[in-house]
């Protein structure tokens, strides 16, 4: 009797909750697969499918957010045995979907722990609130490939703004992965965008597009590529997240910092008088 | 009518004649809580309407429908159709209703007429440049008396909305007042394009100014802007029509138009017309629908409380 | 012309048992003597099951699995491990959601368009937030390290039956708090299904205990010294009561007692918007409602034209049964309820107000009150002054912002308040005066598990929801 030919799965990029492959039509093989190599074009094509989900997902309630991000962390728990077959240790995809549900947790809690009522000397009402910065571009750290993912586009999102996100070059499948499971979360198309292939060609891009409001380089190792996406995102003068330490401890308590850095305090006065 | 409603009318039919007296008084009525009114529409989109009710509902519905082409592409042949089957919903079903009336272009009017004569069903004609009503006067006008002249019974005019958001009410007024005129006998329907008016303060003000000014009907929506008739809409103008008629005594029909896609819809603003202003406007008289594909919805769901199995668009005629 | 026909809500996605033994340490067991009453339908007055009465050794008993769960597991255990039991807790509620609403509309008497489209989803979303605090406490604002207090005793009204549980049990939870509560004795069915969730949920046992009782069982459990926290929702009696005992002990206490809610309405209000805001301030849950909008206090110069109003649209109200989906009010959940809603509404008319209700046939069998508005109130009414806690509006005007203020205020409650008015600086004038816990503008009787809710004055003291919420069970 043969063996069973296994049906082997196509790794392409996650754009407006779709799966196209690159318009390049290029893949590069890593992983033993060939994933698809991401052009600038892929790239732009990305920050519109993250502009035009702006507005739905900012405006949906915190508590919708909320519900949204631990039905994601569900998911995710649900195809552990995926990841671990991907190379992911148990544990890691464990932390990843804990870091999930802490950051699923925060949709409704940060703006009475970073906002509130300002006393201000007159009779007026003045209150400052959080917003959602916007579209935010990622470039994620190489690995861990699937903690680290999670920990860079779960407190962007959760406060409502959308990501580009550059997945580790060398580590991608994880990255499909989770695509999948976004796309299986309720989570509405464009809000989480996912790009595969080479750094250097998609974050330059992406730093210099000026659509884009705040751009994240944790992931970047190149010291000289990081400072040169600085310069670029500077000219629309964008939010940056600088990239983190060789040494970074994933695993530890990340703080409220990668939030905070990715909204707008908006502070509101109103006279008060009959 | 009692000593203090006539005397209120008359005090608001002097309003017409100054412009200043119309915006105090439109601007002096009561505002409109968006969140408010959205919550109680969609409260009132709760009720659940079965069985008995459903069966009364769906026949009433079917009644205050008015049957709708307004398309470059109209021919005689299309709307001839369309009136058959105003006439006779369900060819295979005797007891069916026919709808209100059929709402085509001036143009199409003659075709319809020959169709409707004595039937009991309305023929309703568009005019004043429908959809935008950017024309001069005259020609808004004249295009009015044309298709009364061609058999038309009701006219749906627009009123002009880039006069009404640049805050000159006596122009859209005396626009309204003049095709009143002009229509002679023939009800008159105002369109207010509630969609272009932006805000529930705008719906109310502009469903008195519609009213002040003499017309039959207040109807929502074109149909041909992207937000047509919605639930809180229509509750804005029911409540203006309830107000108006405790002002002054006349009553004052309502016609949402655009959107109204099938019966549950269609019922949930039958129990919105039920709870503001009561059975006075269950009437095809004093409430219509401006829609085409809802009917095929109501006769489908007509037959599953019949026959009790649901039917498909196959079985109905697509007129 | 337009009848709507009976559209009655299924009660076969309900499961009822005869009877239920009291939820102790992760089991149901029988109560110590063997005590026992019955939990009635108040819309028809049939038996809906019987429930265990517990006694001062079933009440050890409950607390000191309480305290073992502290110590052994709930205390120990790692905030992100008790969010994902809370989580599984409110997904569960999601899940049996229905089930829960028409149970709870069964042995309430409220409609189940209100049980299922505000007292559920509000439920589950109370556990969904708190769950979320579990593992975040140190950003809550009350210290690096904020540790929990013990053991929680807690006693719950019988108006929002569900509700009032998840505002006790999910932030007790969440802060690592195990509790003993006791849900009311004419509403305790729901409490007991979701004893049966916890157990779904596979909560470690003890976590939560639940002990079915009256006045009684409810004394004995705040009384225990075992319990290190004590909160309380119901009259402003018993909660000053329940102060005097903890007196001089270390029991920490919130409560959240009763209310005479000013809902005032301003010339230049939404007309339309706040007449549906006073209909759903005071008809909301029949009345049942401790910061409900109990007294109108209406401008003078519009007070006809908002009364006209407001009684055309009492004439729409529909009274009757709680399962028919179309129902807008309800039963008066006990016999004893509907005996103090009479009197109350008596002396109203014997003090020289004057009544009126919309025509409305009641049903023979259960408890029913008409919806009823007095008007002519003053100041010195019983019914302007004490709690009616039923579907009775106390209608007073006044002339200027500063009367409204002074009239508001004139009470010893302090729950909530409305302003109705399109003058954005004069709510957040009045909002400023008014000495009320909860003031709603252009609204009324929202609640959100994001949002602090509790009283000023003898309208208790703590608050229930958002971080403030978090405060009462925790250390600080």
């Amino acid at each position: 009797m043969s063996e069973r030919v296994a049906v082997r799965k196509t790794y392409k990029l996650f754009i407006g909750g779709k799966f196209p492959r690159s318009e390049s039509g290029r893949s590069y093989l890593v992983q033993s697969s060939n994933v698809s190599l991401a052009s600038r074009k892929d790239a732009r094509d990305a920050v519109v499918a993250a502009r035009a989900a702006v507005k739905g997902w900012a405006g949906a309630t915190a508590y919708n957010r909320g519900q949204i991000l631990y039905r994601a962390a569900e998911m995710l728990e649900g195809r552990r045995e995926q990841f671990v077959a991907l190379g992911v240790p148990g544990d890691e995809v464990d932390a990843a979907v804990d870091r999930w549900v802490w950051y699923a947790g925060w949709a409704d809690k940060l703006s009475q722990v970073y906002g509130g009522a300002n006393p201000v000397a007159g009779p007026y009402f003045n209150l400052s609130a959080p917003e959602p910065t916007g579209v935010v571009a990622v470039v994620a750290p190489e690995r861990p490939a699937l903690l680290g993912l999670v920990s860079v586009i779960a407190p962007a999102i959760v406060t409502g703004n959308t990501v580009v996100v550059a997945a580790s070059p060398t580590e991608p499948l994880a990255a499909v992965t989770l695509a999948e499971v976004l796309a299986t979360s309720d989570l509405p198309g464009g809000v989480v965008n996912i790009l595969t292939g080479r750094i250097t060609e998609t974050a330059p891009t992406l730093a210099a597009h000026m659509d884009v409001n705040a751009i994240d380089l944790t992931g970047v190792t190149d010291a000289d590529l990081a400072a040169d996406l600085e310069v670029k995102a500077a000219e629309n003068l964008k939010r940056v997240l600088r990239p983190a330490p060789a040494d970074h401890d994933w695993s530890a308590d990340p703080g409220v910092t990668r939030m905070t850095t990715l909204l707008e305090t908006k502070t509101v006065w109103h006279p008060k008088g009959v | 009518m009692t000593a203090t409603t006539t005397s209120a009318r008359s005090e608001l039919s002097e309003l017409g004649r100054s412009e200043t007296a119309l915006r105090t008084f439109l601007h002096g009525l009561p505002g409109v809580d968006q969140v408010g009114a959205e919550q109680r529409a969609a409260q009132l989109g709760t009720r659940s309407i079965k069985t008995t009710a459903k069966a009364q509902a769906i026949d009433l519905a079917i009644r205050m429908v008015d049957l709708t082409t307004l398309e470059g592409a109209d021919t005689p042949g299309k709307v001839r159709a369309l009136a058959a089957k105003a006439l006779r919903p369900d060819p295979a079903d005797p007891s069916c209703p026919h709808v209100g009336a059929v709402c085509v272009y001036p143009a199409m009017v003659p075709h319809v007429a020959e169709v409707l004569r004595g039937s009991g069903v309305h023929l309703a004609s568009v005019a004043t440049a429908f959809p935008s009503g950017q024309a001069p006067l005259e020609i808004k006008l004249a295009d009015t008396r044309a298709a009364v002249a061609a058999g038309a019974d009701e006219i749906d005019m627009v009123i002009n909305r880039g006069a009404f958001l640049a805050g000159r009410y006596k122009e859209v007024y005396d626009e309204i007042v003049a095709t009143k005129e002009a229509a002679g006998d023939a009800h008159l329907k105002v369109i207010l394009e509630t969609g272009e008016l932006a805000t529930y303060d705008n719906v109310r003000r502009a469903s008195w100014l519609a009213m002040l000014a003499g017309g039959d009907f207040i109807k929502t929506s074109t149909g041909k802007v992207p937000v047509a008739a919605t639930p809180p809409v229509t509750l804005v103008m029911l409540e203006a029509v309830r107000d108006f008629r405790a002002a002054t005594g006349r009553q004052v029909g309502v016609k949402p138009a655009g959107g109204i896609k099938n019966t549950k819809d269609a019922i949930k603003y039958l129990v919105m017309v039920n709870e503001t202003v009561g059975t006075d406007w269950l009437d095809p008289d004093w409430f219509r629908f401006g829609a085409s594909s809802l009917l095929n919805d109501l006769l489908m769901q007509r037959t599953k409380l019949t026959t009790g199995t649901y039917s498909g668009p196959d079985y109905f005629t697509l007129d | 012309m337009f009848e709507y026909a009976p559209a009655p809500e299924s009660r076969s996605v309900v499961d009822l048992k005869a009877s239920y033994g009291l939820f102790i340490d992760g089991e149901f067991v029988d109560p110590a003597d063997g005590g026992s009453f019955k939990s009635i339908n108040p819309a028809s007055e049939e038996v809906l099951a019987e429930v265990s009465e517990a006694g001062t050794q079933d009440v050890e008993r409950a607390v000191r699995a309480a305290r073992k769960a502290y110590e052994k597991v709930w205390g120990p255990m790692p905030g992100r491990d008790r969010a994902k039991y809370l989580f599984r807790i409110a997904r569960l509620i999601q899940e049996r959601s229905r089930e829960l609403a028409v149970l709870e509309s069964l042995d309430n008497g409220k409609p189940i368009k209100e049980s299922r489209d505000v007292d559920l989803p509000l439920v589950a979303a109370h556990f969904f937030y708190y769950a979320g605090w579990a593992d975040k406490l140190e950003h809550a604002g009350f210290g690096a390290n904020p540790r929990p207090i013990g053991v929680a005793a807690q006693v719950i009204p019988w108006n929002f039956p569900l509700l009032m549980l998840a505002w006790k049990i999910a932030p007790a939870l969440a802060a690592g708090n195990t509790v003993v509560l006791k849900p009311a004795e004419t509403t305790p069915l729901t409490a007991l299904l979701f004893a049966e969730i916890c157990q779904q949920a596979e909560l470690p046992a003890g976590v939560v205990n639940i002990i079915t009782g009256a006045g009684d069982t409810g004394r004995t459990l705040v009384e225990h010294p075992g319990v290190d926290k004590v909160a309380f929702t119901g009259s402003t009696d018993v909660g000053r009561a329940i102060a005097r005992s903890v007196a001089g002990t270390r029991k920490k206490l919130t409560l959240e007692l009763g209310g005479k809610a000013a809902n005032i309405v301003f010339d230049d209000a939404p007309i339309d918007q706040a007449v549906e805001g006073i209909v759903n301030g005071i008809f909301f849950n029949q009345g049942h409602v401790c910061c409900a909008g109990s007294r109108l206090l209406v401008q003078e110069n519009v007070a006809d034209r908002v009364l006209e109003s407001l009684k055309r649209r009492m004439a729409q109200l529909r009274v009757g049964d709680p399962l028919d989906k179309n129902t807008d009010i309800g039963a008066i959940n006990s016999a004893a309820q509907l005996e103090r809603i009479r009197e109350l509404s008596d002396a109203g008319s014997a003090e020289g107000a004057e009544r009126w209700s919309p025509p409305c046939e009641l049903p023979d069998r259960g408890f029913w009150f008409a919806p009823t508005i007095f008007t002519g109130v003053t100041q010195a009414h019983r019914i302007a002054r004490e709690e009616i806690f039923g579907p009775v509006l106390s209608v007073l005007t006044f002339r200027t912002p500063a009367e409204a203020v002074e009239k508001a205020n004139n009470t010893p409650y302090g729950l909530s308040a409305g302003i109705w008015t399109d003058k954005g600086s004069r709510i957040l004038w009045m909002a400023d005066r008014l000495r009320a816990g909860v003031v709603w503008a252009n609204t009324f009787n929202k609640f959100d598990p994001t949002s602090p809710f509790g009283g000023y004055k003898e309208s208790g003291y703590g608050r229930e929801g958002g971080r403030h919420g978090l405060e009462g069970y925790l250390n600080v």
